[in-house]
């Protein structure tokens, strides 16, 4: 994995960890919508291009975050 | 243009709602009951002489000059002493009391040297205009007795003359430093004639004492004894224009006392609302870096980094930027370029460079410095509370009576606010201090925190967790508050992750190493002290936790009902002077002006309707995203208005390595900054002097900035941005900054109110200005939260993953010293270096003694991410196992250490953490050496011959 991919592994998963033990929000749906509002597409099509070839490194639910963006999820 | 003056009542306000009438000199007056004589006098325009009082400090009533006479009273009281009562007679000059005065002043007058026309206070001096209004014909005693107008004047400190040859021992100077500064310094030292005003010990000069150089003791004396020394070589101002200091957050109001376009002084202004007339040392005295030698005053232009500068026309240098932009956008695409604002420029300079990132360049690839320091508040508050910014203004903390004051180090990086709030503690509030270091805070002259709770760096978000777990656990939530004004659901939610075991003082005793009494002590003041407020900065924000831990903040606020009133709240400490601007004036990369999405699409139809152009509804690259993305080498362009990311961002490698790869790096700046180092394009700035704006303090007030010189560069920084959108094809047209905020609040709901005339009527308002709040909003969320109701978060503690282990068995947390400012660009180019010319790290004394380390030598402090070397200070100020230093200073580079892990939210860095090992060192490092090498060259100049 190159550092730039690794970089936005880490910050997908730091925000999955904080969006996973929250009770008013559905996880996953709060973990792309965060991604969608707040990162450059060129990082979104990077952590999409990443999850295409595996998705090493992504927690489970920053994974299923990642595959819901790619399904075109907008902001909430 | 004529000075401002400023009437100086003689003794404070009083506050009570009582009304009391009596009668002064045959007239009528009615004052608030507690209000002295002399003030009384003053709200009819009679002004009693007066020496030993002044209206910022209490009556002292020792000078015998302000004596009345009272209609059925024996004696004369002095009338700064004497609190007015109903129906009371007062005469204030009568023949005894010309009498009385006459003999005190002759007493004064014979002890005082009589060089009136070569002192420094001539025609502003109050012993000689007490002289004159008591009619002071002739000494009696002569002038050759024993005297004390022969002393030795202590010049030592760089900003004032300490003559005491000219002192009057008044003590208002001693008063000031009590009552205004709270800092104790100084004391008037021996008894009768041998009084005399003295800095601390008796081998202490006014340099090697406590004085923190504020400026209350020159403000306040009435004489030439405490003069500045720029007055006394330039000579009495002729006018003055109210502006606001360009240092911290802190937002102070000054007078800039000029000659012609020759600043004289600044002298705090008194109707400051932030302020409310006092200073710190940065911005009374420290703005000798606007006339510095080494700021640039014309355009500079290089082909390649490694080659010198060469000076060039406006013309040439704009177009150069506008050329190279082009290309690059032509080459590499529309988004390989943006922009970064400056938290040090004003409101509308800011605006105009999101502006012409987003219009002119044709993406969202716009950031700003707070970014780096207060990205956190404003996505915590706004998820809880539905504001990004804090609640309260500062007069709030007069009505605390519990304070935590967490991550933060206000008397030194806050001083102005700081002596506020150490004034309502020496009055009784109770403190509660969260902080790795034993800060000046937790104890010093008759200031004592209730709780200490030094934290291990990283470790806020479990500690506010256990604040709450106490409260909720102990049955101390405000039921009434929760039901009424927050979301059930969500509270319910959060109550029960915040009992788990995991959260309690017990639990998190082991993570932060704070003793879990110490935690239930501080929990239970807090929730049942009263009025609690909570004040807070970058070591909150500056974590990869930062978002989670203001939302904690947040959390224990609702919980205890300490939001929507005076005196409560949560208030973040901004760190630059226009933090808070810059960040409502739609400098991040994903919202506009006032905080709102770039893909809502009726918003942004609005902009794109006054700006004529189409708008990208895709957020932009924030700062570290620019740097790595310019690493792949998607990111050629960068436009940096007044920011140095080389010295203040964080792994200092990358950033080089980020901006060598960029083919235009173009930056405006007072000075040849580290970033510049890798520029290709230099547009000289202005100072705050030289330009007219607004910028936004730490209370969301908006403050006038006035121009009171031209220009030294030749234009202000907004019409720098202009002319680069004009280069670029961008149509931007103003004549004044005041037409900018015009369209700011044309867009702007929470700024709707605001204009230029409505600032020079008020002196200043606080947003939301709008047809709810005419005239501002002093206190958030009163009656119920922004966004309806209360959100609390659940703020589950997740350790760092930059973790200590043998090799990096320290942790470093950085911070701030008074006497510096941020990368130290503008006060290490003043005489604040007397008291800080280098970094230093704070080393615990077992830390330092088990690597053979002594006070004062070299050390290498090295990290994953690179090695600095500086020099040690060994103190019990920080706990074993942490270490600690400042980043003003580019020859130590702080930030060669710091690493790229940042706040999961909004990824502001993780300053406040980095593991490191310290070991003995002989001195600079190699990268220090290499770097050094590489900037004295890079700042080479090729000078043109004169025009």
């Amino acid at each position: 994995m190159s550092s730039y991919d690794g970089k936005l592994v880490m910050m997908a998963n730091q925000i999955a960890r904080f969006y996973l033990p929250q009770k008013q929000v559905e996880p996953v749906a709060a973990i792309a919508t965060h991604i969608r509002k707040f990162w450059d597409p060129r990082m979104r099509a990077a952590i999409i291009a990443h999850v295409d070839q595996g998705g090493a490194g992504l927690d489970e639910p920053a994974r299923q975050a990642v595959e819901r963006l790619k399904q075109g999820a907008r902001p909430a | 243009m004529s000075l401002v003056h400023e009437i100086d009542y003689g003794t404070p306000v009083a506050k009570s709602a009582e009304q009391v009438t009596l009668t002064i000199d045959g007239q009528k007056v009615t004052v608030a009951a507690g209000t002295s004589i002399m003030r009384a006098a003053m709200d009819t325009g009679i002004q009693v002489p007066k020496l030993c009082a002044t209206d910022s400090v209490d009556a002292f009533g020792s000078c015998r000059l302000c004596l009345v006479e009272v209609q059925g009273r024996a004696g004369t009281p002095a009338s700064c002493t004497t609190p007015v009562a109903p129906g009371m007679v007062v005469s204030t000059q009568t023949e005894r009391l010309k009498q009385i005065r006459k003999g005190v002043m002759e007493l004064y007058i014979s002890d005082h040297p009589l060089d009136c026309l070569t002192c420094a206070a001539n025609g502003d001096c109050e012993l000689q205009d007490m002289a004159g209004a008591v009619g002071l014909r002739d000494v009696r005693y002569g002038y050759e007795g024993e005297n004390h107008t022969k002393q030795e004047k202590d010049e030592s400190n760089p900003y004032f003359t300490f003559d005491p040859g000219k002192c009057i021992v008044c003590s208002r100077c001693v008063r000031a430093c009590e009552e205004v500064q709270g800092t104790f310094a100084l004391t008037i030292q021996g008894r009768g004639f041998e009084s005399k005003v003295s800095a601390g010990a008796l081998n202490d000069d006014f340099l090697s004492s406590e004085c923190v150089s504020c400026g209350a003791c020159v403000q306040a004396c009435p004489t030439a004894t405490l003069s500045e020394k720029s007055l006394i070589e330039i000579g009495q101002p002729e006018h003055s224009v109210v502006t606001t200091c360009a240092y911290c957050g802190v937002g102070c109001n000054f007078k800039a006392e000029m000659r012609g376009e020759e600043l004289v002084r600044m002298v705090p202004y008194k109707d400051g609302k932030a302020n409310r007339g006092h200073s710190c040392v940065k911005g009374r005295f420290a703005w000798g870096y606007a006339n510095h030698r080494e700021r640039i005053l014309k355009p500079m232009m290089r082909e390649r980094i490694d080659q010198p500068w060469r000076e060039v026309s406006w013309d040439e240098a704009i177009g150069r930027v506008a050329s190279e932009f082009k290309r690059i956008q032509k080459k590499h695409g529309r988004l390989a370029i943006g922009g970064i604002t400056s938290s040090r420029c004003t409101n509308e300079e800011t605006y105009l460079v999101q502006k012409l990132v987003r219009g002119g360049f044709g993406n969202n690839n716009v950031d700003t410095c707070a970014r780096v320091c207060h990205s956190p508040t404003g996505f915590g508050l706004s998820s809880a509370f539905g504001t990004s910014a804090g609640t309260q203004d500062f007069d709030s903390v007069e009505h605390s009576d519990v304070i935590i004051v967490i991550g933060a180090n206000p008397t030194d990086a806050h001083p102005v606010f700081a002596s506020r709030m150490k004034k309502r503690l020496r009055a009784g509030a109770r403190l509660i201090v969260i902080d790795p270091r034993r800060t000046d805070l937790v104890k010093s002259a008759h200031i004592e925190a209730d709780y200490h709770l030094p934290l291990r760096p990283g470790t806020n978000a479990a500690m506010l967790n256990a604040l709450a777990h106490v409260i909720v656990t102990e049955g101390l939530v405000n039921e009434a508050f929760v039901r009424e004004f927050c979301d059930r659901d969500a509270f319910e939610d959060w109550a029960e992750f915040i009992v788990q075991p995991q959260n309690s003082p017990e639990n998190v005793g082991l993570i932060t190493g704070v003793s879990a009494e110490a935690i239930r002590g501080a929990a239970r003041l807090y929730a049942t002290g009263g009025n609690g407020a909570i004040y807070y900065g970058l070591g909150v924000t500056e974590h990869s936790q930062g978002t989670t831990a203001v939302m904690g903040l947040a959390n224990l606020a609702m919980v205890t009902g300490n939001i929507g009133r005076q005196g409560v709240g949560v208030n973040p400490m901004r760190g630059q002077n226009n933090v808070q601007g810059s960040c409502d004036m739609g400098s991040f990369p994903h919202e506009l002006t006032g905080y709102r999405h770039i893909s809502d699409d009726v918003m942004r139809g609005t902009f794109e309707a006054v700006w004529g152009r189409k708008l990208d509804n895709e957020p932009g690259l924030r700062i570290s995203n620019m740097f790595d993305e310019a690493i792949e080498d998607r990111f050629k362009g960068l436009y940096v208005q007044g920011e140095d990311i080389l010295q203040s961002d964080p792994n200092t490698a990358h950033v080089v390595r980020a901006l060598a790869s960029m083919e235009c790096v173009v930056v405006q700046d007072l000075f040849l900054n580290e970033t510049a180092n890798y520029a290709h394009v230099f547009l000289p700035g202005s100072t705050f002097l030289e330009k007219d704006g607004t910028f936004i303090n730490a209370e969301r007030r908006i403050n006038m900035v006035r121009k009171v010189m031209t220009p030294k560069n030749g234009k202000a920084d907004w019409e720098i941005t202009l002319d680069i959108a004009h280069a670029m094809g961008f149509d931007m047209r103003y004549e004044h900054p005041s037409q900018i905020m015009d369209e700011i609040a044309a867009l702007t709901p929470t700024f709707k109110g605001v204009s230029y005339a409505l600032l020079e009527r008020e002196g200043s308002v606080q947003w939301p200005c709008n047809e709810k709040a005419p005239l501002g909003t002093p206190i958030m969320h009163v009656g119920g939260f922004v966004r309806g109701k209360g959100n609390f978060l659940i703020t589950e503690y997740i350790a760092t993953d930059e973790k200590t282990g043998p090799r990096f068995p320290l942790l470093l947390t950085t911070g701030r010293i008074l006497s510096q400012y941020n990368v130290g660009a503008q006060t290490r180019r003043t005489e604040n270096v007397v008291w800080h010319d280098q970094d230093v790290l704070e080393i615990h004394p077992h830390d330092a003694e088990n690597r053979g380390v002594r006070d004062g030598d070299w050390v290498r402090l090295q990290s994953r991410a690179g090695e600095t070397s500086l020099r040690a200070r060994i103190t019990d100020r920080v706990a074993p196992g942490v270490v600690y230093t400042t980043f003003h200073h580019p020859d130590t580079q702080a930030n060669v250490i710091t690493t790229d892990y940042s706040d999961w939210a909004t990824n502001c860095p993780e300053y406040k953490v980095t593991a490191v090992q310290v070991s003995p060192s002989n001195g600079p490092s190699d990268w220090q050496r290499e770097y050094k090498d590489q900037a004295d060259r890079s700042r080479r100049i090729v000078k043109v011959a004169a025009e």
